[in-house]
């Protein structure tokens, strides 16, 4: 479904993704990709959806090339990471905006429903608060119904009824067949949902895996604990990490 | 694109700052024409308003537009829509929206004053079509001013140092050009360097209609043949026109390549 | 009972019908066309034409040549009269005459239309003059008057001569509602003359509008000066003039409206500067002239003075640029106006700098001009500016 082959990118004189290769095929899966901030992680997932345009390598979706392409894109949703929108839209305006824009049939009333959005749809987007906008985004993400799931923090900002919402829709999606990306800070969400992890670190993919292979490999109890291993072991070999903090913090 | 454009402007025409805008120019041109003495001075101050504030504020409100609407534009690349597409959409939907404050704003007091009867209708036109244009010029270099620069400040600076430029600093180079070089044949030199900015094509449009009178009396042979023929009027409009056209292929450039 | 001439009649003849004349007699010319060469009348008799009969000088001749007092010429069209680089030659000349009447005729293509040398008491009315004058040199005057006294120049339209009406050493003549346009040097031109008036002419398009020049007491009253358009051209010329007197009079759209040099005791009152390149430009040796209840209003300059101000006042005009306001509630603003900019001066030096008229660098620098003056003349200012346009 989705294949990337040698992946380079820098900005400038940073180099972010350093010749990734990646395949994800399996469908109704759920992959975390994990890393501290400046790992690539982002890069990554915007290559996939052509925000970010890679220096060398090539990204197949479902066996075509992205260069250059558009269309491809109907077959992705996307979940971005800061929910901001035209101000002076209301909610109910801005879902239709977004259903006018794909000619996809789209299930927003079944969302808006199970995200409690109802009271809302008529407000301007400007006056919400930054829960009620997420619950906005992930509306938008799941309303076309697509084959593919790329969500950028998806848990930012929910209360706790919507989160645990948000897990069941994610899981329903699953069943349903759906390859799904996801990247987190919170690695309760990833122990808890993720199928698999891949760690980048420094551009580089530090090990991809099962949650529990990584668990086991540091003989921790926790996921959180275990990359904070990584890193840490990182730092021993002689490489200088400040991102451990943060990433488990 | 249609899309992008017709949100974009629905967003756009509903903020404050359009109402604003069109509060302002509603207030003013009411004020003008209930006060003066008579139309015609009504539309050189006007004329005044035009050639600084609109480029000033499509300047202010394109790079706050690009930087506040920046999350929403990652979304919008994440649909299968053209890039061109989105950004063309935006910039329109910037240019448009402004472009409807002022034509009502100006237009309507004018309308209600039964002035579309009276002989400075063409004045007047010359006047929103300048108004426009320039709108439109000066939201683009400032869409794309946005989108060069991550750093809001810095984008920020640049907009509004990119203003001050064409609005006052390069009609004082001009000037001073002019005078250290006046023994010397000028009046192409004076004539083409006010091509190179939109402010000055504009104002020079605006001064064919309403001070033809000043203008026949320069004696060059160049001035003449520029302002007493189509000549000089469609030659400026071209360049207006090209100026509109830079800034949008900029933007269409910058916005092909860009990562988000 | 009046002499018949037609092609037809047993008087077929203009030449003839005047020889057969006696001292007023009347002529009746009808329709036709007549070609006789010169015609002198040197009786005084009225020649009448009816259903404008044509007389056609063939480039040739002078057409009518008046040499008697008390003649009148009235219903005739005149063409092809003759032309000559020599010497002056006119479709009608009054020489040495008094009391002719010239009345209703139509001029078509002479140098000189009409040509009043040493005449006085007559009356040029109702006459349509139409040259077609190229430029300056090859080309004569609409009416032409030589050291003559008393006319009365009254409701003509002269078109494309070099000067529309011009005057040299004539005096206490009255030139009304005439319209002058498209001649190529001016629509009324004063050279030595004195005690003139005109009022209600309408000058249009003219290489310039009127020039008064070495005269005095003239009046110029309701005239109406427009699109007198062109390099240094100007709707009005006042230069080495004296005690003249100007009101209610309209410029509009000229590049210049009044252009003075050595001008003298003269009154500006209640005209209208509309739109103009200029409307005053002031130049050497200009004395004693006081401007009251004019208006100017959307001039791209109001005033250049490049000269230094001889007790010369412009208190209680109206200026639509005035930025003041009227706390007193008198009428005036409280707060002198200063009608000359920075601008006027820059562009006298640099013409070119034209191309920045309006420009809000330009704003600026009046402005810094306006609040300390460096370079304009300080002592040009109105001290009573009027806040509502008086009706001109």
């Amino acid at each position: 479904m989705i294949s990337i082959e040698q992946l380079y990118k820098s900005y400038g004189k940073l180099e972010v993704l350093k010749g990734i290769s990646l395949e994800f095929d399996t469908p109704g899966r759920i992959s975390a990709i994990l890393g501290p901030n400046g790992s690539g992680k982002t890069t990554l997932m915007k290559s996939i959806l052509g925000m970010v345009l890679p220096d060398k390598g090539d990204i197949k979706v479902d066996g075509k090339s992205v260069k250059g392409q558009w269309a491809y894109r109907k077959r992705i949703d996307y979940l971005p990471q800061i929910a901001r929108f035209p101000e002076n839209l209301r909610v109910r305006e801005l879902i239709a905006f977004l259903h006018d824009l794909r000619h996809s049939d789209t299930r927003e009333k079944e969302l808006i429903e199970r995200f409690g959005l109802e009271p809302h749809l008529d407000k301007k987007l400007g006056n919400l608060s930054g829960g009620t906008k997420q619950k906005v985004n992930l509306v938008l993400a799941f309303m076309y119904d697509s084959p593919m799931l790329i969500l950028d923090e998806p848990t930012s900002g929910l209360d706790p009824i919507a989160l645990l919402r948000l897990k069941d829709l994610i899981l329903e999606e699953k069943s349903r067949g759906k390859l799904i990306l996801i990247t987190t800070h919170i690695m309760n969400f990833v122990e808890e949902m993720a199928d698999e992890i891949v760690f980048l670190l420094e551009g580089n993919i530090y090990f991809r895996g099962k949650t529990e292979e990584l668990k086991t490999r540091f003989h921790e109890p926790s996921l959180e604990r275990a990359i904070a291993r990584v890193l840490g072991e990182k730092k021993i070999n002689g490489h200088s990490f400040k991102l451990v903090n943060e990433l488990v913090s | 694109m249609k899309k992008i454009f017709q949100y974009t402007l629905f967003d756009l025409i509903r903020s404050r700052w359009s109402l604003f805008y069109l509060g302002f120019f509603l207030l003013l041109t009411i004020v003008l024409l209930s006060f003066s003495g008579g139309v015609s001075k009504v539309i050189i101050s006007l004329m005044n308003v035009v050639l600084i504030l609109c480029p000033l504020i499509a300047t202010m409100f394109g790079v706050m537009y690009a930087y506040n609407s920046r999350e929403f534009t990652e979304l919008l690349l994440a649909q299968p829509i053209r890039r061109t597409s989105i950004f063309g959409g935006q910039y329109l939907g910037l240019g448009v929206s402004q472009s409807l404050s002022l034509l009502i704003g100006i237009g309507g007091p004018f309308l209600f004053y039964g002035l579309f009867r009276s002989g400075e209708i063409w004045n007047f036109s010359i006047l929103l079509v300048n108004g426009v244009l320039l709108t439109f010029i000066f939201s683009g270099l400032a869409f794309l001013i946005a989108l060069r620069n991550e750093n809001r400040i810095r984008g920020f600076g640049l907009a509004i140092l990119s203003w001050l430029f064409f609005a006052v600093i390069y009609d004082g180079i001009l000037l001073l050009t002019l005078v250290l070089f006046r023994e010397y044949p000028i009046e192409s030199l004076a004539l083409g360097l006010s091509l190179f900015n939109p402010i000055d094509l504009s104002r020079i449009l605006i001064l064919l209609k309403l001070d033809i009178s000043a203008l026949m009396g320069y004696t060059g042979a160049v001035f003449q043949r520029f302002l007493g023929s189509g000549l000089g009027m469609s030659l400026a409009l071209g360049m207006l026109l090209l100026w509109i056209g830079l800034p949008a292929l900029g933007i269409r450039w910058v916005a092909l390549r860009k990562d988000f | 009972m009046a002499i018949e001439v037609c092609p037809t009649c047993p008087v077929s003849s203009i030449v003839q019908a005047v020889e057969m004349a006696e001292p007023g007699e009347e002529i009746v010319v009808r329709g036709g066309t007549y070609r006789e060469g010169n015609i002198a009348i040197k009786k005084s008799i009225q020649l009448r034409g009816v259903d404008f009969p044509v007389v056609d000088g063939e480039n040739q001749y002078e057409i009518f040549t008046i040499q008697a007092p008390g003649v009148t010429i009235e219903g005739f069209r005149l063409i092809n009269a003759g032309k000559s680089t020599l010497v002056d030659m006119a479709a009608i000349r009054v020489d040495h005459q008094r009391h002719f009447s010239i009345c209703g005729n139509e001029i078509q293509n002479a140098q000189f239309a009409i040509y009043l040398a040493y005449a006085t008491d007559g009356i040029v009315e109702d006459n349509f003059l139409e040259g077609e004058a190229q430029d300056e040199i090859s080309s004569g005057n609409g009416v032409h008057c030589w050291y003559a006294r008393r006319l009365f120049i009254a409701n003509n339209t002269i078109l494309r001569h070099r000067d529309g009406i011009y005057l040299e050493f004539t005096d206490s003549s009255r030139i009304i509602g005439n319209w002058s346009e498209h001649n190529v040097r001016y629509g009324l031109h004063f050279m030595f003359s004195n005690n003139d008036v005109y009022n209600d002419n309408t000058f249009l398009n003219n290489g310039a509008g009127v020039a008064v020049m070495f005269s005095k007491k003239i009046g110029m009253y309701r005239n109406r000066f427009e699109r007198n358009w062109g390099t240094a051209s100007y709707a009005l010329l006042l230069k080495e003039i004296y005690d003249a007197d100007l009101q209610h009079n309209l410029f509009i759209s000229n590049t210049i409206g009044i252009l003075m040099e050595g001008a003298t005791r003269i009154e500006y009152k209640n005209n209208l500067f509309l739109s103009n390149g200029w409307a005053i430009q002031m130049t050497g040796g200009c004395i004693d002239n006081h401007f009251t209840e004019n208006a100017f209003v959307s001039n791209s300059q109001d005033m250049v003075v490049n000269s230094s101000v001889n007790n010369n006042t412009f208190d209680g005009n109206y200026w639509s640029e005035y930025a003041g306001y009227d706390l007193d509630r008198d009428g005036f603003g409280d707060v002198p106006h200063r009608p000359v900019k920075l601008f006027s001066y820059i562009t006298s030096q640099t013409p070119e700098a034209i191309v920045l008229l309006r420009s809000f660098f330009v704003d600026l620098l009046n402005f810094a001009e306006k609040v300390s003056p460096v370079l304009t003349p300080a002592n040009v200012l109105d001290n009573k500016p009027l806040l509502q346009q008086p009706t001109t």
